[in-house]
Parts: structure tokens; C-alpha cells; sequence
């Protein structure tokens, strides 16, 4: 977008009071971390002023200054904290000049346009602001994990050696251990054949009961639902129970009565109380695909001869696709992250990944669970990315345009 | 119809992926480097000498609500269960676990001597099979506490001496008897304090006085992970703990065996397995609790065989090569001064002393 507003240059009186609470957001970190919050408020708030002051009123050069904001920062960075802090410190010492130099030169208006008052000037930024620090809560948890995954030692501990990029302070021993230890590989194949086999139980039976409930005539259709959907209501500890008990007899009379092995058994209870979780995800998403359903098409099937099978597979089934692609998603994470059920219904032999990682948190405080944490994130964002695509080809070769 | 045929499908693949030989046994005990040291100690040598395949489940953490849960249920998936001795005890009494002949179900010491003899007063249940001697105690960073490192356990609440976090676990036991004993209370009146009120209210007023400078556990691995971030200056665990973040991952750690509180862990077979299972189990504990593999445990964890013909016996770490006797707890230089956990006393207090505890903490 080329610049719509003419820019002006700002009054100090609003530069250095701007810049010099920039300043001391970035003060109240540092100096927490040296001991004293306050001191590195005020620390902070008075340094990045004063430089703005030096800046704009006297250096008037803003290359030169920028060059000098870099590197001075960086120093401070070393001091306080080695070589990250170059890194931190060179990265901060640009962001104060350009915001300084944002400010002051009045390019801040430049993009917007020019009959905005400036107090939608402030609120537009503000709302990135909080935009930018929602996303940070976000996804910081989620990225601090990852680092940790290569540390050396057994510990969840940012080491020395970590923080001063020495490698080595990093090792891949954690995903050697994940990938040569037998409990967690036992694990690992457990999840892998409990999540696929529930997610199409789920998806078969919670496309059917969409379907069935979004017919008019089934009679009691939204006491049914409600049933239907309340495994996702009611607490997971307290399904959990229920159904550990209520398998309990039907493992005892296969094992029993049909004289299956245990093993098999425990597998088919795992399978079923996973169904379970994952059926309420396929019906609402389901039946929210089938609100857009025209009805006139299986009726225009039906006319040229079609059964009700052949309508569903060729006719309905491929236009609520998306829901019922977007339910199974959910049906294999609720599955695949399930930790609570598993743990009551499931017996030693059954261990899912989840239930590793949980007792391995608890008992030994390793890495490893860093690593495959790392590891399943990287699936999910194949997994996501790779339905996505998919939906968006179909799309394409149906003649839509994406969305 | 079509679910019916999934489900079919499902199982039948479900059963080629998993399917294991038909001897299969669950063995539930505490995870980390405990079940690895058992592992190669016990569970390798027995599949290897019978075939049979062992399954590791950690939840001892949680073995007394879920083999009642299981009891309950008619379905006891367990085979052999490792608890610690109080937790032996209440599932004894309740008729969860069945009961053990020393000297007919378990192996005589290799000179003759009974079962029943070599164990001697660790018996301390009819249904439990004492497997090791480990202890609760203190480790502190090296280089946090100055030039006089601690050596009493008081220095545990010497906040001017040693200033800075400790860990301490989120349960009245050790921490009342630590408490009183530095409040001036002799080592053998401590129960007879605690029994009453005033005794329960000197040893929280006692905790009360570093209760902000205290981090709380509840597992096992927190101190050490506490300490090698040295969030904490000194914590309480398990010795093999420490002995693992010491020794294993040399972390500049080191123990405080003062007044270090003894306990017991062993093996339980839960009641109401068929026939066959029990039998199982029974030839297994036969095989693992004998003279030899109890002090072949000791090569990968310093926690004492509950033998006393094991204790000969014990020699160097399988991996790093050092002599493992200088860290059991048992050791005569680590053991001048210990503290017996007196498992009568916590059987009938525990309960109140656990509700005056929990509401002292949320105060």
C-alpha cells in the first residue's frame, strides 16, 4: 500500500514520554532478571529517552544512530548476559531506533488514512498490540519445549552451555532415547493403533447419527442428541469411571465366556471408550455441514433410481466431506491425546503415548517426553496442513474458489 | 451391517499388532531408575530363564485406589504389585493382597537359613515381600551454601545460615518428625509427641518458621530437578534419587544423611487372581526376591537389599564401576544417625494428621 497520509514530524512531548515507556517495559525484564524491577523501570524509561533526546535533537543522522543504538545494545547485552544478550541486545537496539525514528518522523500515519483521529490511530495499534501478545501466550509455551528438547543434560534446564550457543550444550540424545526405548516405542504403537481404529468407529457412527437426527421425523431427536453429545459435556473422570467399571464386566465376559486373549480384550475396551470421546465431535460437525444440505438432491436421486445407499456414498456423502473430514480430526486428537480414560480402562499393555508421557513426568523428569512432544507437534502441523491442502484441491477441482 | 464389520475389521488388526505370546505378566511398580534397576535385575534374568514376557505399568503411585477400584470390579489386571510397606499394610488389612509363607513360597538365604530369618523384623506385613531398605532424605547444592556445608538436619530450618528455597514433600510424614526433633524433642519421644494435639501444633509452628521459604513436592523426580536448577538450595527425596543426580548426572550436589528416615519397599500379590496367575507370580517373587538378584539390584540403584545375605554380596555399579556400598543408606558412615518411619503410629494418625497438615498449608 503506498502511503496515503502525509507524514509530519512529532513534538518531543510525545516522542520521549512514548519511547521512554517502551524503554522501561523492556527495563522491567532485564532488571527483574539482575534482582530489581523497579530499579530497571526507571533505568530503562530514563536510558531509551535520553537516547531518543540524543537522537533527534543533537545527532540528527539516522543511519548513524541506528548503527550506534546496534551495537551499543549489543554491549549491554553482553554484559548483562553473554552472547544471547548480543543477540537480544543488537535485536532490541534496532527495534528502539526505528520505533524512535517511527515515531518521530510520524510514519506510523503514513499507511492509515488521513481523516482517522488519534485516537483511532492509538486504538488501531493497540489492537495489534494485543493481537501480537495474545498470539505470543499462545504459542510460547509451545516453543519454549522445543529448545529444551535438545538439551544435554537429563534436566529441564536451560544449561550455560545452551544459553551461550555452545554445542555442547545440545544433543539428540533424547530422540535416540525415544526412538530406541521399548517402553516408548511400545507406546508410540499403541497410540497408533488405538486413534485410527476409534476415529472410524467415531466418524462411521457419528456420521450416521447426524444424519439420522437431522431428519424431521425421528421423533425425540434433541433428547437424543443431548445424550449423544454428552460424553463431551459430562467430566472426563467421571465417564472415566463409569466406563472402567461398565468395560470392566464386558472385558471379563469376552475373556470369560468367548475366551479372547486379555491382551486383544484391552485393546477392544481402549478402541470402544475412545469411540465414545470421539463420537459427539463427528455429529456436531456433521450436522453443522448438513444445515447447508440440500434436501431436493437426495429426493432428485431417489427420482432417477438411485437407493439410499448409492445417494449417500454419491450423492450426500461428498458435499458434507469437509465436516466429516474436520470431525474426524477431532475424533483422532481427542483419542490420540486421551490420557484420563485410558488410564482407568486400559491395562498395563494398552499404554498410550499420552499415558508414558504422563507417568513419565511424574516419575522421572526427562527430556525424552520434550522430544516427543516436539516430534508430535511437527505431526499435527503435517497432519493440519496436509487436510488443508487436500480440501483445498477438492475444492479447486469442484469448481469452488477456496476459502 | 457396516459398524458391526468395522468393529471386526478394527479387532482383527488390532489383534495381529498386538498380539504377545499367551504367558504374558503386568508388573506395577514406580517408573524411572527403580523399575530400570528391577528390570535388568529381575525382569530380564526371569524372561530369559522361563520365557515369560513382563509388562511394566508405574503406577504404584496409585496402587491402592486402583487394585480396590479393580476388586471392585472383578477385574484385576495386576500380577505383582511393588508398594511401599505402609501401602502393604492397608491393602493386607483390607484383604486386597494375598497372603506370603516366608518359608514355604519364598528362598531360603544360600547357608540354609529360612526366608523368615534372613529378612528378620523387615517382615513387617503377612502379605509383603520386603525388596529393599531405601531412605527419605536431604541433598544440598554445593555451591549455594558457603564454605560450612550443612550436616545437621536442622540446618534444614537455619534459614540465616542457609538461606534460600528448600524442597520439602507435600505430606505430613518425615516433616513432623524432622520438625520436632529440631524443636529440642528427643529422637525417641517424637511419637510420643506427635500423638497429641499440642505435640501436632509444635512441630506445624516449627515448619511455620520456613514455611515461605519452602517449595512442595509430590513425586519423586522434583527435588532433583529442582536442584540441578538450583531453584532449591537443599530438598528432601528418595537416597537412590539423589544417589542418580549426584553420581549419574554429576550435578554439584550433596547428601545430608542426617537423620535420614528409613523405609521399606517390596512386593505384594494382589488377591483374587485365577489359578494360574497366582502360581505365575508366586514362582516369579520365588526367583526375584532371593539372596542373589536382591543384591544384584544394588549394582544399578543405591538402595540396600532387604536380605541381610544380600548385604555381602553387593558390589560395584553395572556402568559407572564404583562401589556401591559407600552409598546404601545402611552404610555405617551414613547411618550415625537415623530415623526409624514407625509405620504403627502413621497407620492410626494419619488421616488427622494429613487434614491439620493440608488445612496448614492452604492457611
Amino acid at each position: 500500500m503506498a502511503a496515503l497520509t502525509p507524514i509530519s514530524r512529532k513534538p518531543l512531548s510525545l516522542v520521549l514520554p512514548t519511547i521512554a515507556a517502551a524503554g522501561a517495559f523492556l527495563g522491567l525484564f532485564v532488571g527483574t532478571a539482575n534482582g530489581s524491577g523497579f530499579l530497571g523501570v526507571v533505568i530503562g524509561a530514563a536510558l531509551i529517552a535520553f537516547m531518543g533526546f540524543v537522537y533527534i535533537a543533537l545527532l540528527k543522522n539516522e543511519t548513524l544512530s541506528k548503527w550506534i543504538s546496534i551495537l551499543g545494545f549489543a554491549t549491554l547485552g553482553f554484559v548483562f548476559a553473554g552472547v544471547p544478550g548480543v543477540v537480544l541486545g543488537a535485536l532490541s537496539g534496532w527495534f528502539y531506533h526505528w520505533f524512535t525514528y517511527w515515531l518521530y518522523e510520524g510514519r506510523y500515519r503514513a499507511k492509515l488514512l488521513p481523516y482517522l483521529t488519534s485516537r483511532q490511530v492509538l486504538w488501531f495499534y493497540s489492537f495489534r498490540v494485543i493481537c501480537g501478545a495474545i498470539f505470543v501466550f499462545l504459542i510460547t509455551p509451545i516453543l519454549v519445549v522445543m529448545p529444551l528438547s535438545f538439551n544435554a543434560e537429563n534436566f529441564f534446564t536451560f544449561t550455560p552451555e545452551m544459553l551461550r550457543f555452545d554445542p555442547a550444550g545440545y544433543s539428540l540424545k533424547h530422540y535416540v532415547d525415544f526412538f530406541t526405548n521399548s517402553e516408548w516405542q511400545r507406546s508410540f504403537k499403541n497410540s497408533l493403533i488405538i486413534a485410527p481404529i476409534a476415529t472410524i468407529i467415531s466418524v462411521s457412527l457419528g456420521t450416521l447419527a447426524a444424519i439420522g437426527l437431522s431428519q424431521s421425523h425421528v421423533p425425540g431427536r434433541r433428547a437424543i442428541m443431548a445424550v449423544m453429545i454428552s460424553p463431551m459435556i459430562v467430566p472426563l473422570i467421571i465417564s472415566a469411571t463409569g466406563m472402567f467399571f461398565f468395560y470392566s464386566d464386558i472385558g471379563n465376559w469376552l475373556e470369560g465366556t468367548l475366551g479372547l486373549p486379555k491382551n486383544f480384550v484391552g485393546y477392544v475396551k481402549v478402541i470402544l471408550a475412545h469411540s465414545v470421546l470421539g463420537i459427539p465431535f463427528v455429529i456436531i460437525t456433521v450436522t453443522a455441514t448438513l444445515v447447508g444440505f440440500d434436501r431436493s438432491l437426495t429426493r432428485a436421486a431417489a427420482n432417477m433410481g438411485a437407493d439410499p445407499v448409492t445417494t449417500f456414498f454419491k450423492v450426500q456423502m461428498p458435499l458434507i466431506l469437509p465436516g466429516v473430514i474436520s470431525g474426524a480430526l477431532f475424533a483422532f486428537i481427542t483419542s490420540f491425546d486421551e490420557v484420563v480414560v485410558v488410564l482407568f480402562v486400559g491395562s498395563a499393555g494398552q499404554k498410550t503415548l499420552p499415558w508414558q508421557m504422563f507417568t513419565g513426568l511424574r516419575e522421572q523428569i526427562s527430556p525424552t517426553i520434550l522430544a516427543v512432544a516436539t516430534i508430535l507437534v511437527a505431526i499435527s502441523i503435517l497432519l493440519l496442513t496436509t487436510v488443508e491442502l487436500l480440501r483445498r484441491r477438492s475444492e479447486r477441482m469442484r469448481g469452488m474458489s477456496p476459502s | 451391517m457396516k459398524p458391526t464389520k468395522l468393529l471386526i475389521a478394527s479387532s482383527a488388526l488390532a489383534l495381529s499388532a498386538g498380539a504377545v505370546a499367551a504367558a504374558d505378566m503386568t508388573i506395577v511398580s514406580w517408573g524411572g531408575a527403580y523399575s530400570k534397576s528391577q528390570q535388568n535385575a529381575y525382569h530380564a534374568p526371569y524372561t530369559a530363564k522361563t520365557g515369560v514376557n513382563i509388562i511394566n505399568d508405574d503406577s504404584s503411585n496409585e496402587a491402592v485406589a486402583k487394585l480396590r477400584a479393580m476388586n471392585e470390579a472383578g477385574n484385576v489386571t495386576w500380577d505383582v504389585v511393588d508398594v511401599v510397606a505402609a501401602d502393604a499394610m492397608r491393602l493386607c488389612d483390607e484383604g486386597l493382597a494375598m497372603e506370603i509363607d516366608p518359608d514355604t513360597q519364598l528362598a531360603p538365604a544360600p547357608d540354609g537359613t529360612s526366608a523368615a530369618d534372613d529378612f528378620g523384623d523387615l517382615l513387617v506385613s503377612d502379605c509383603f515381600i520386603p525388596q529393599i531398605v531405601y531412605s527419605t532424605t536431604f541433598g544440598y547444592r554445593t555451591d549455594l551454601v558457603g564454605d560450612t556445608p550443612p550436616d545437621d538436619v536442622c540446618d534444614v530450618f537455619d534459614l540465616e545460615a542457609y538461606p534460600g528455597k528448600r524442597a520439602l514433600e507435600k505430606r505430613p510424614i518425615n516433616n513432623m518428625e524432622w520438625a520436632l526433633l529440631c524443636d529440642g524433642v528427643a529422637k525417641e519421644d517424637v511419637y510420643d509427641v506427635l500423638e497429641t494435639p499440642e505435640g501436632q501444633d509444635k512441630a506445624l509452628a516449627k515448619l511455620d518458621t520456613i514455611k515461605d521459604s519452602v517449595v512442595w513436592w509430590s513425586a519423586g523426580a522434583d527435588t532433583p530437578q529442582l536442584l540441578a536448577d538450583g531453584e532449591v538450595v537443599m530438598g528432601s527425596t528418595y537416597n537412590g534419587r539423589l544417589f542418580s543426580l549426584i553420581v549419574e548426572q554429576k550435578q554439584p550436589v550433596a547428601m545430608l544423611w542426617d537423620a535420614q528416615v528409613f523405609d521399606l519397599d517390596g512386593w505384594i500379590i494382589p488377591a483374587g487372581l485365577s489359578e494360574e496367575r497366582q502360581k505365575q507370580a508366586l514362582d516369579y517373587i520365588y526367583f526375584a526376591t532371593d539372596t542373589q538378584r536382591l543384591a544384584d539390584q544394588a549394582q544399578y540403584i543405591s538402595y540396600g537389599p532387604a536380605r541381610a545375605s544380600s548385604a555381602p554380596l553387593v558390589g560395584k555399579h553395572a556402568e559407572l564401576g564404583i562401589d556401591m556400598a559407600p552409598h546404601m543408606p545402611t552404610d555405617p558412615a551414613n547411618a550415625t544417625n537415623t530415623f526409624l518411619y514407625n509405620y504403627e503410629f502413621w497407620a492410626d494418625y494419619r488421616d488427622d494428621i494429613d487434614a491439620k497438615f493440608q488445612a496448614w498449608l492452604a492457611k
